[in-house]
């Protein structure tokens, strides 16, 4: 089971321009809202067509704009879940899922596959509902339940946590973990959630503007995210634009300190450091700050903070447990930022 | 009293209905998938026969379906047809006149159609024909059953274009409204208030019914 995508697509201003391939695992589209995520699911499922390109799923070409091949989204067998779960409002659970098993022409084994998916969704109390009256969750089973009977190749999961309560999330994205793990072949996620992405995928590509800017295993992509905008979906919050002053230091511009870091310099215009990542007290690239502002979190401190004697400068954010953050308080700290923790990062593919 | 009127009021007002009900809802379906300049131009076209009088829609038929114009006289001489004054040429009528009530209101239902139920049925493998009347047409059915109802009553109550295309001639082409008219001015006042009687009686059960279908479609939610 795999899928390789090779697309072009221009919609007025917005350019659309992806190259994926995944085997069976769960590959994350991670981006923005309106970045081309959505739209490249589409293209996946034959809803939108792409320009120019090629869709290979499992060997069979869904599309190729040089071979003229656009198959209808009917013969793709690309199971999509949207965001709003899509269920045919005026048919009961059962009839969304009957619907679902369509392609089976047998009317005797189409109600057992049925009834099977049911049972194995829990949803068999729920038969003669109609979508209207159940609750997100239960929609949300019901549309994966509809999707799985109709027996695709590669499921599209767009947004499928965005609808939901955020108490219900977890529980839910549990649900859609063990369903992933059964279905067993190749999953596309959709997510602009750093946390739910890194949960469920194993592979990350970061989209920006309509094209990759990063692709990579998960654990690539969040410790090395390579470009501004991967750092920033992955939840780096403190980057700053640099000056490369020799082949160990930069000018982190944004901060006003200078900064010895490690690794390759080529093209790096960047840097970044995870708010987790800063240590308090003397050490490596030690400057003394002015606390500017303290955020009380749940379980921990975000402390923004601004290298003394920089007027001007951007503010730096600080995360800690509070129970640390009690025994320091003060209105000046020293904190230190392990050259090892600082992320190079190459600017935006667009400038 | 002759309930020939009625009759063909019914049977005129029926026919037209179902005739518009298909083309209304496919020009609705199409137009509201075109771009928007094209909706522009056809939606003002289309739409032209709800504000015009009765009477120039009437005009503008005699100019093309009267025995000299160019579609009257081919059928006259092809097959021996006259397009005019029969009870059916009121159907011309009714349609041109009922037509953008059916195709504005359906044209709203579609517009108000989520997409993705669409695409998600498409993606399941389901034909566009199901899509169409299984999953687009229910889930637009009160805005088109509401056109349809207010497209029949129309078509009931129709008398400018009608009297002036199919004329009025008893036991032949007279309907409800143009029997009114006749016995109005005749001085027939009784039988002309049993008319009236019977026209207030089947408009009202009409609207009851739009009342019904909006109220439904408020308790459900939507849809």
């Amino acid at each position: 089971m795999s899928i390789f995508v090779d697309i072009e697509k221009r919609l007025g201003s917005f350019h659309l321009r992806v190259k994926l391939e995944a085997k069976n695992e769960v590959l994350a589209l991670l981006g923005a809202s309106g970045c081309g995520k959505s739209m490249t699911l589409k293209c996946i499922a034959g809803i939108e067509k792409p320009d120019r390109g090629k869709i290979i799923v499992d060997g069979v070409t869904l599309f190729d704009s040089e071979k003229k091949i656009n198959l209808t989204p009917q013969k793709r067998r690309v199971g999509l879940l949207f965001q709003n779960y899509a269920l045919f409002p005026n048919m009961t659970v059962r009839q969304n899922i009957l619907a679902g098993a369509n392609r089976e022409k047998d009317s005797a084994r189409r109600n057992a596959r049925a009834s099977e998916i049911m049972n194995a969704f829990g949803l068999m109390e729920l038969a003669d509902h109609y979508p209207s009256q159940l609750s997100g969750g239960q929609q949300q089973r019901t549309a994966l339940a509809r999707i799985l009977v109709s027996d695709p190749d590669i499921l599209l999961l767009d947004e499928p946590f965005s609808a939901l309560d955020s108490h219900l999330r977890f529980r839910l994205e549990q649900e859609v973990r063990e369903v992933i793990r059964k279905f067993g072949k190749t999953v596309i996620l959709v997510s602009h959630d750093r946390d739910e992405v890194f949960r469920l995928s194993d592979s990350i590509a970061i989209i920006n503007k309509g094209t990759i800017d990063a692709f990579g295993s998960k654990e690539t992509i969040f410790a090395n995210p390579q470009t501004r905008m991967a750092a920033t979906l992955t939840g780096c919050k403190n980057i700053s634009p640099v000056k490369v002053l020799d082949p160990s230091h930069v000018r982190a511009l944004d901060w006003g300190i200078d900064l010895k870091v490690q690794g390759d310099f080529t093209d790096i215009s960047y840097v970044g450091i995870r708010m987790h990542d800063i240590c308090a007290g003397p050490g490596e690239n030690a400057f003394v700050c002015n606390v500017i502002e303290e955020i009380e979190n749940p379980f921990s401190y975000t402390i923004m903070l601004r290298a003394d004697g920089f007027e001007n400068a951007s503010l730096i954010g600080w995360e800690m447990d509070k129970s640390d953050w009690r025994r320091l308080h003060a209105s000046q700290v020293t904190l230190h930022l392990p050259p090892q923790k600082i992320i190079l990062l190459k600017g935006d593919i667009h400038g | 009293m002759d309930l020939f009127p009625l009759w063909n009021s019914l049977r005129i007002a029926g026919i037209s209905t179902v005739v518009i009900f298909f083309v209304g809802i496919f020009a609705a379906y199409y137009i509201a998938k075109a771009p928007s300049t094209v909706k522009g131009v056809l939606d003002v076209i289309l739409t032209l026969p709800l504000v015009l009088p009765p009477t120039v829609v009437g005009y503008l038929l005699l100019r093309i379906l009267g025995p000299k114009r160019i579609i009257g006289s081919w059928f006259l001489e092809v097959f021996d047809l006259r397009l005019t004054m029969t009870w059916w040429s009121a159907i011309f009528a009714t349609t041109v006149v009922i037509f953008p009530l059916m195709y504005r209101t359906a044209r709203g239902a579609f517009e108000s159609f989520d997409e993705t139920l669409a695409y998600s049925a498409q993606s399941l493998g389901l034909s566009n024909t199901y899509i169409f009347w299984r999953i687009r047409m229910p889930y637009c059915r009160q805005g088109i059953l509401a056109g349809t109802v207010l497209a029949f009553a129309r078509a009931l109550g129709e008398y400018g274009a009608t009297s002036m295309i199919a004329g009025y001639t008893p036991g032949r082409t007279a309907t409800i409204s143009t029997t009114v008219y006749q016995l109005w001015r005749t001085n027939d006042d009784g039988l002309a208030f049993k008319w009236v009687m019977i026209n207030i009686a089947i408009s009202f059960v009409v609207l009851l019914v739009i009342n019904l279908l909006e109220k439904k479609n408020v308790r459900k939610g939507g849809h």
